[in-house]
Order: C-alpha cells, then sequence, then structure tokens
C-alpha cells in the first residue's frame, strides 16, 4: 500500500488532532477495530436537564460514563432535534470542580460561620446541619426554617422536600426559584381557570395561522420549539408571525410584524387590541355569554418592595392587591375604550398601523391563533395582569382550548410545572393546585400522608424575596437551598440577598453539583448528583411527565437532592418537631423518626426493591431498602387521580415518551376543557371550563400602570435582563462544557452605537453600570444577534464574575410575587 | 479546504495547552464560574473574547455533535427573507463554492422522510451550531471519547 504525500499529511493531522482527545489511532484505519461488541453503546431516553420545553434525548453510556446524546427521534416534542446546549449533555456532568463531598465552614476543627470550607463526612455534615435546625426551631419554631427549591427538583424531590418541610417541620416557608420565572403564569390560570397549567400542547404549532410572541425570544431561550413554529410558518404562506420585544433579537429575525415596545407597555397593547376586538364587531358573543365573566381587578396595587418604601406607601390598593369584584361587558367595553390606537401607540411608542395588524391576527375570526410569553410577561410589575389581559383577547374572541387556538405559556426549568405547580412546593400550595390555607385540602394531604389530623400549616409561608428579606432581618435563621443559583438569580443581591446569608445568626446549607457563588456563600455545602446520576422525573410546560433512569453513578460521595432530604429526616423525632398536643392525641406517632412518619408510613416504602429493572441503578433505593421514586410517586399521584390532574401509574412513564396529563384510562389529554379531547368535560357541553365553579372563565379589566422605576435624569436607561441561547440561566452547567463556554464565554452589554457614541464608549470598552442599588463592570456591545433601541440596554445574567443582579431591583408582581427582571433604571460610564 | 500540516500541528498543541492550564485552576476561584473570592466584589471584566478562523475543521466530540461553525459568521443574516449560511451549505451550492453541505438529516421532516429541499424545521441553523472565540476553558472537562472506553478494556 502506498500512501500519497497528501494520505500522510492527513494520516498525521489526524493523529494529532485525535491525541488532543487522548485516542491513539493505529497507523491505517481499519474498519471495525475490536469488533462487534467494541462498538456498542448502551442507549436509554431522558429529558433535557435544561428549560422548560422537555425535549426527549437519548443519552448514549459506554463504561459508566455518558458518551453522547442526541434528539430522540421517537420523542414527540422535539422529534430527533436538540439544541446546541441539549447536543453538549453529554458533557455538563463532567467539570473538574465537580463537589464530591460535603464541605462545612470551620475554624479549630468546630463549624464557624466565619471559618474556611473544609471537607466532612455525610455524618459530621447531617450532625451540624440537625443541630443547627434544631436549635433554630427551639428557640424561634417553624417560622425561623425555610428551604428555597427549584423547577429543576425531579417530581419525587420536591414532594419529599414539601413533605419534609410542611409535614415535618411544620412550616409552609417553602418556596421554588420558579417563583422568579413563572409564579405570575401560575398565579392568573388560577384566577382566570380555577386550574394551572395550558389547555393547550405543542401540536398546536402545527395548527395555527399566527404566532404572537409576547417578550418572549424564543429562538435563542426555546429553540426546538421555535423549529417547530418556523416549520410552520415557512411552510405555510399564509402563516404570520408577530413578534413583540423590548430591543430586536432572533425571534424577530423571523417576524412579518416585528415590534419594539417601550417597557412595560404590553398592558396598554394589550387592552387595545380587547378595544379593537369590541369596536370592530368581532366578539364571538355566543361563546362570552356561555363561558365568561366579566371582572375588574382591584388598581394601584403597589410593587412588592418593602412595605416602608414610599412606593409602597402611595399605593392606594396594596392592600389586596388581588382583588376582583363582578363586572360586565358593557363595562369592560367601556373600560377598555379608553386604549385607542393612538393612545397606545403613544403609549408604547409603536406606530399605528403596526399596532393594527397586530391586533387583527386576534380579530380575523378565519385565524386561528397562538400566543406565546415567558419571562417578559411573567417577570412584571403587573405580571399576572399581563396574563389575564392575554386570556381576555382569546375568550372574548373564542380562540382557546382547540387546535391552534392557544395562550400558551412557556416556562423556563425542565420541571417548573412537574413540581413547583403539580407537586406544589409554592409557600402556599398542595399537589393538584390545591392550597395551605383550605382546612380541606390540608385534612386531604394528612389523611393521604397517614398523618395525624390538625399537623399542617395553614399559614402561607416566605416567597422567594421575602425569604431573602428574612434572612436579612433575621427572621429566617435555618435556610436549605437545593438545585438552583439563587446568589446569581435574585435581584438586589449584594443588598438583600447576600447579607442574609451571611448574617451570624443564620445556617445556611446549599445543595450543589459544582461550586457556584450560591454554594460559596452558604455555611455547609452537600454535593449533589445529577440528571440521569438518580432516576429522575419532570413535568414540562405542556403537561407531559417524563421518566429516566439512573444511566451513570455520581462522582465521589455526592447524593441526589432526594436522598439528601430523606437521610436528613432521620435526624428527627416527632418529639422534638411536633407540638405536644399533636403527639397527646395521636400517641402512635411518639418516637418515631420524621424518616418513620413521612417515608416509612406503609405507603411510601411498599415497592420492594425487585420492582426495579436489574439494568439499572438506584442509589436512593439501594441505601433505604425501598423503590423510593415508585413509593413516593404513586403516593402523589393519588392526590390528582379522579381530579382532572390524573397521571398515568408509575411503570407507564419508564416505557412511553411522556404523557400529558390528565391521563385516563391510560389516554393523555391534549387540549383541556373541549369535549372529544377532555373526558372531564360534561358530555353534551362541547367547551367547559370545569376548573371554575359556574364553569366561566375570567375576562377582567385592569389598566396600565408604570413600572416601579424608570429612566430619568441620573439614571437615564433602561435595564433589561435576560439569558443567551448558549447557557442555561445561570450557566453552572453550561459554562463548564468548553464548545458552549467558547461559543459564548462572558457577559456583554448590548447598546444602540448611538448612545455609546454619545457617551463617547466604543464597542469593547469596559463599562460600568451603575444603579441606585449597586453597580457591576461589563464589556460593551454594539453589534451582533441583539439590536437594543435607544434608551434600552440588554444584560444577560449567566456570567458569575459579572453579577448583574447587583443592579437589579427587587420589585415584583404584588399578587404573584415574581420579580421584576426586566425593568429599572441604570446609568453607564466608562469603567 | 486546504490542510497543512503546521495548522493541524498548531491546533492540537493549543487545544493541549488549554486543556493544562484550566486543570491547574479547578480547585481555585474562577470568578466566572465561582464568583469573585469576596463574592459581591466588583470584578474587572475581561475583554471581549475573538472569533476563531480553524484552518481544518476540529474533530466531533461524538458523531452525532452539531460541528462548530469553523469561520466567522459576523455579519450574517438568517431572517424570514434571507439566510447566509445555505448560500453555501445547501446541497446545489456546495461544489460551486467548496463547502460541506450540511448533514442529509436537514432534509428530512418531523416523521423522518426525506425532502426536496432543506426542511424548514432546520432552518435556524445557530440554534445548533455556534462558532467558538478563543476563551481558554475555565476548567477541565473530563468527559471522554467513547473510543476510550471500550467495553471489557480495563481501566
Amino acid at each position: 500500500m502506498t500512501l500519497s504525500r497528501r494520505d500522510m499529511l492527513k494520516a498525521q493531522a489526524a493523529a494529532i488532532a485525535a491525541s488532543t482527545v487522548g485516542i491513539s489511532l493505529p497507523a491505517a484505519a481499519q474498519p471495525v477495530p475490536g469488533g462487534a461488541e467494541a462498538l456498542q453503546i448502551k442507549w436509554d431516553k431522558a429529558p433535557c436537564r435544561f428549560c422548560g420545553t422537555g425535549c426527549g434525548v437519548m443519552v448514549g453510556v459506554r463504561e459508566g460514563q455518558v458518551v453522547a446524546t442526541h434528539g430522540d427521534m421517537q420523542a414527540e416534542v422535539n422529534r430527533g432535534l436538540n439544541c446546541v446546549k441539549g447536543y453538549f449533555l453529554s458533557k455538563i456532568m463532567y467539570g473538574e470542580d465537580r463537589l464530591t463531598q460535603p464541605l462545612l465552614r470551620k475554624r479549630g476543627g468546630e463549624y464557624s460561620k466565619d471559618g474556611d470550607f473544609e471537607p466532612v463526612s455525610w455524618d459530621e455534615a447531617f450532625d451540624v446541619m440537625a443541630e443547627q435546625a434544631k436549635r433554630v426551631l427551639r428557640e424561634k419554631g417553624p417560622r425561623a426554617l425555610a428551604m428555597f427549591g427549584s423547577g429543576q427538583w425531579t417530581i419525587w424531590e420536591g414532594y419529599a422536600a414539601s413533605k419534609l418541610m410542611r409535614a415535618g417541620f411544620m412550616s409552609n416557608n417553602l418556596d421554588p426559584n420558579a417563583r422568579h420565572c413563572m409564579a405570575s403564569a401560575a398565579t392568573a390560570f388560577i384566577r382566570t381557570f380555577g386550574i394551572d397549567e395550558p389547555m393547550g400542547c405543542y401540536d398546536d404549532f402545527e395548527h395555527a395561522d399566527a404566532f404572537v410572541l409576547w417578550g418572549a425570544n424564543m429562538a435563542e431561550m426555546h429553540p426546538v420549539l421555535w423549529t417547530r413554529l418556523s416549520d410552520r410558518r415557512l411552510s405555510q404562506a399564509h402563516v404570520r408571525v408577530a413578534s413583540l420585544q423590548t430591543f430586536a433579537n432572533r425571534t424577530s429575525d423571523l417576524a412579518d410584524i416585528p415590534i419594539v415596545f417601550r417597557p412595560g407597555t404590553d398592558l396598554a397593547i394589550l387592552n387595545y387590541i380587547a378595544h379593537h376586538i369590541i369596536s370592530t364587531g368581532r366578539v364571538n358573543e355566543d361563546f362570552v355569554n356561555e363561558h365568561a365573566a366579566f371582572f375588574v381587578g382591584q388598581r394601584d396595587i403597589g410593587y412588592g418592595l418593602r412595605p416602608e418604601h414610599p412606593l409602597q406607601q402611595a399605593a392606594t390598593g396594596a392592600d389586596d392587591p388581588g382583588a376582583m369584584t363582578p363586572s360586565s361587558f358593557e363595562a369592560f367595553a367601556d373600560f377598555v375604550s379608553t386604549y385607542t390606537v393612538d393612545e397606545a401607540s403613544r403609549l408604547s411608542g409603536v406606530e399605528p398601523d403596526q399596532l393594527e395588524q397586530l391586533a387583527e391576527l386576534y380579530a380575523d375570526p378565519d385565524r386561528k391563533v397562538m400566543s406565546l410569553w415567558t419571562m417578559g410577561f411573567n417577570q412584571h410589575i403587573r405580571g399576572v395582569w399581563v396574563n389575564h389581559m392575554v386570556y381576555n383577547l382569546h375568550l372574548l374572541t373564542g380562540k382557546i382550548s382547540e387546535p391552534g387556538n392557544s395562550p400558551f405559556s412557556l416556562t423556563g426549568q425542565p420541571s417548573a410545572c412537574g413540581t413547583p405547580r403539580e407537586v406544589g412546593t409554592f409557600a402556599h400550595r398542595l399537589p393538584a393546585d390545591m392550597v395551605v390555607t383550605n382546612p380541606e385540602h390540608r385534612r386531604l394531604a394528612e389523611s393521604i400522608w397517614r398523618l395525624p389530623n390538625g399537623l399542617l400549616p395553614d399559614w402561607v409561608g416566605a416567597h422567594a424575596v421575602q425569604q431573602d428579606r428574612s434572612l436579612k432581618d433575621g427572621d429566617i435563621n435555618f435556610y436549605w437551598v437545593q438545585v438552583n443559583n439563587n446568589m446569581q438569580a435574585a435581584p438586589n443581591i449584594a443588598n438583600e440577598t447576600y447579607p442574609g446569608y451571611r448574617n451570624p445568626d443564620n445556617f445556611i446549607v446549599v445543595s450543589e453539583a459544582y461550586p457556584t457563588i450560591t454554594a460559596r456563600s452558604a455555611d455547609l455545602i452537600l454535593p449533589a448528583a445529577m440528571w440521569v446520576e438518580k432516576e429522575g422525573a419532570y413535568g414540562n410546560a405542556e403537561r407531559r411527565t417524563q421518566f429516566w433512569r439512573q444511566l451513570v453513578e455520581a462522582p465521589g460521595e455526592a447524593r441526589s437532592d432526594l436522598w439528601q432530604l430523606m437521610e436528613f429526616s432521620k435526624r428527627f423525632t416527632t418529639e422534638e418537631v411536633w407540638p405536644e398536643e399533636i403527639l397527646d392525641s395521636n400517641p402512635d406517632y411518639r418516637g418515631k423518626t420524621l424518616f418513620e412518619v413521612l417515608f416509612a408510613n406503609g405507603k411510601a416504602d411498599q415497592y420492594s426493591m425487585d420492582e426495579i429493572d436489574a439494568a439499572y441503578g438506584n442509589h436512593e433505593s439501594e441505601d433505604f431498602g425501598f423503590y423510593v421514586q415508585k413509593g413516593l410517586f404513586e403516593e402523589y399521584a393519588e392526590f390528582g387521580r379522579g381530579k382532572a390532574h390524573d397521571l398515568d401509574y408509575f411503570d407507564a412513564y419508564h416505557q412511553n415518551r411522556g404523557l400529558r396529563w390528565p391521563v385516563v384510562d391510560g389516554q393523555e389529554t391534549k387540549w383541556r376543557y373541549r369535549e372529544g379531547y377532555d373526558p372531564y368535560v360534561t358530555e353534551g357541553r362541547g367547551l367547559e371550563f370545569y376548573g371554575k365553579e359556574d364553569r366561566r372563565a375570567v375576562i377582567l379589566a385592569v389598566p396600565f400602570e408604570p413600572p416601579a422605576e424608570a429612566p430619568d435624569a441620573d439614571y437615564d436607561l433602561w435595564l433589561v435582563t435576560g439569558r443567551v441561547l448558549e447557557h442555561w440561566h445561570s450557566g453552572s452547567m453550561t459554562m463548564r462544557v468548553p464548545e458552549l463556554y467558547k461559543a459564548y464565554p462572558g457577559a456583554v452589554c448590548y447598546m444602540h452605537p448611538d448612545d455609546a457614541r454619545e457617551r463617547g464608549l466604543n464597542r469593547g470598552v469596559e463599562i460600568r453600570i451603575e444603579s441606585r442599588r449597586g453597580d457591576m463592570r461589563t464589556r460593551l456591545e454594539t453589534r451582533g444577534r441583539n439590536r437594543v433601541p435607544r434608551g434600552v440596554v440588554f444584560v444577560p445574567w449567566f456570567d458569575a464574575s459579572q453579577l448583574i443582579n447587583k443592579v437589579t431591583l427587587d420589585a415584583n408582581d404584588p399578587i404573584s410575587r415574581q420579580t421584576d427582571f426586566k425593568k429599572c433604571a441604570v446609568r453607564i460610564t466608562l469603567a | 479546504m486546504r490542510l497543512t500540516q503546521r495548522s493541524a500541528l498548531l491546533a492540537a498543541c493549543l487545544a493541549a495547552m488549554f486543556v493544562a492550564a484550566a486543570g491547574a485552576l479547578a480547585q481555585e476561584i474562577v470568578p466566572r464560574l465561582t464568583g469573585p473570592a469576596e463574592p459581591m466584589a466588583d470584578v474587572t471584566a475581561p475583554p471581549v473574547s475573538s472569533p476563531v478562523e480553524f484552518d481544518v475543521r476540529p474533530i466531533r466530540s461524538y458523531p452525532e455533535q452539531p460541528p462548530i461553525i469553523p469561520h466567522s459568521i459576523e455579519g450574517y443574516q438568517v431572517t424570514l427573507a434571507t439566510n447566509r449560511c445555505l448560500e453555501c451549505h445547501r446541497r446545489e451550492y456546495t461544489q460551486l463554492v467548496g463547502a460541506p453541505m450540511i448533514s442529509f438529516t436537514h432534509y428530512m421532516d418531523r416523521d423522518g422522510q426525506m425532502l426536496a429541499d432543506v426542511a424548514p424545521r432546520r432552518y435556524f441553523c445557530t440554534a445548533c451550531h455556534v462558532q467558538q472565540t478563543d476563551a481558554r476553558p475555565l476548567v477541565e472537562n473530563v468527559y471522554r471519547d467513547m473510543l476510550l472506553l471500550r467495553p471489557g478494556d480495563d481501566e
């Protein structure tokens, strides 16, 4: 065999390239080196670890390591596609700095708040942690204990956390970071339809004639759903896309109607569209008469700031922000009539003809419309209102609950729906849309959990922003954070978050996979197993519940959050945490550990190890001696079965590619409230909003109200924060994947070239962004994927060295208590 | 594409250097990953990294990894009206411009059926294909290539 010079060079280059990943190549390529066996990869399904889309992924394992991942052809959500983050899932677990053992701040061999992190055993970690929790419980009671979880908790992790906090420690101070993400959407669902989560599903993408994006940059944040939307737009000439943004971005690139509006004025635009529908006689009267009820909302509801803040003091409606008063169609029509196209244009800065084109998409009875939104709507000081306002449009026209007519709230986390909302890990919620303030709901939970009557607390716990304030003020003293990076994600961190973590009265525990800034701000770090290092379940944005198996072992002593919750519960006896009167009237519970009463309760522990497929590990079950995930899931599913929240049986989800609840007789539900699709609709009714007692969805009259802070002479620019395609949220996983890191290595500030020129700033210079709260340094970008209008800047928050949340304001929606990360005032100077 | 020994060597050496440098930092404060040593401290923002132009196309981590974009795409438009990427990488243009054709999978619809031209669902190239900058990885990633993990081999 002779090799040409070209062949030799090629072989050499290949060898060199291969050596960079450590492979040695034979002198000449062999057809099948090592035979068929050496080619085998063990493939299993799992949902993606990142956003709320819930793409199916095939995960390839060899010798105990994930070696490849790609989109699952059989997954209905994505049919073989992934975004660039999904394609690099194979590397997220392998950052060299994975946490592999518990780390405790110590000085002189003892725990010390001002000590340095030292490795400790799980035993020592839990000993110190339990001692601190017991001290706080003894001194102050359950209200001084809190936990902050996540929409990345698996279903059973959130469920176990809810049991441990509410029933174990008798504290409703349990909230997820999903509060920052979609509390406004969830609250508006309950208020409008009496039941949470979208009525439609992703199949709507293939049926709609128009898509309206309200502040959602789907091209970057939900790229795979964007493929379904662009597939529809590009292959059907009549389809139209309207993109409403506060700056032009990749989503605007596909838009037929690209709109850039002034921050916060979406409220006015939505009321104008309602007025347009009414004034042009396009209200679907039959639908409205039969299925809608009109209400007027409380006004001037404040900004969720601390009570002493002047804006709170001035707000006349802040005492009861969620109040709704019955009203009529005529009153609603009259109310929105002041939102003329000229008025909406004046407020929003959008040309009247663009607004009219947009309004026609909704008004035209022959056009099926899908509205889509995420953080632009939800992270809004009037987030609940703005969600209501889009439902107003779909309800006035009857464009709802059928293929292609779909107001659709997207979510940002893989199990924002599955865990915080469905399991109910918000400070006020229980599973299946039940709430802690309802005595019947508490009684049902106590009965399903086999716990004493009257045990569960009836008070609404502290929400995310309140937890930070209470830690700072010393009202919450024991805090456990799981599966999130709140020191980077929370608003106004230098003033309202960090001080609470370092408050000497407080003990802060963070369960993490990597040394994030949140972990480093804690007193005890617990190493966490992640994604396919444990058996898990997520619920995506279209009500689809998806399972996966443990496919590889976690490194070192890392354990899942589920294991941590359950193992920690062994350190407490009922006498240490429950009131004497409960134990007096229920003496059987005396002398038991929380593990025994919560997890080994004869129900959650009823499935044996034999039921676990022998081909897979399951580190929690191996430790506890029963099939933990199955027991917890089946106990949890009891809450929703027969109540329009039905989940299928545990084993089914390990076989299928997920099912959309309610799952009745093994059949999923694609469109809720619509006869023929949803088994809960009364026969003959056609459509029925059965979540509401009167079977009517709410159309709410609420006005445009201004943001908490707007640019002025001192701070002359709007700051909008958000994400980028290549990084997921705070970047703790994606920044450790070389290809993703190198694609977008650090945060920058996008600014209009004229605004930069006016300040004498050139592209690439170091700048300081400053607000009334704090400041940070970054680099200036005047080109690229985002084209901001004058007066607005955009900064992503994935970079832990450029903490834009030192600058943001902790104003939030007074109804949902979700933070507005999209609107505050800043000034920019050369650093 | 022209392949030279020198450029290949250079790429390999650079890649090796990056990994070595990153490994040493693993246990330290790496502000972009861990936040600053004093978490709320003021940190200098490093200069913006520059896009890298590769002389040779880098090896993929696994066969189905979307190839990274080995050239600059600054100013490229991918919009409703135009797609600059497909102007070279669509089947019919590849011979003329000498660009590799996009994978045949990009001609499949949702049901896996082949279409006569690029599937609309694959239109937005940058959802999967990204450019690289000269930023050095902050920490080593110990992911191992599948060829190093052969069933039955001892470690």
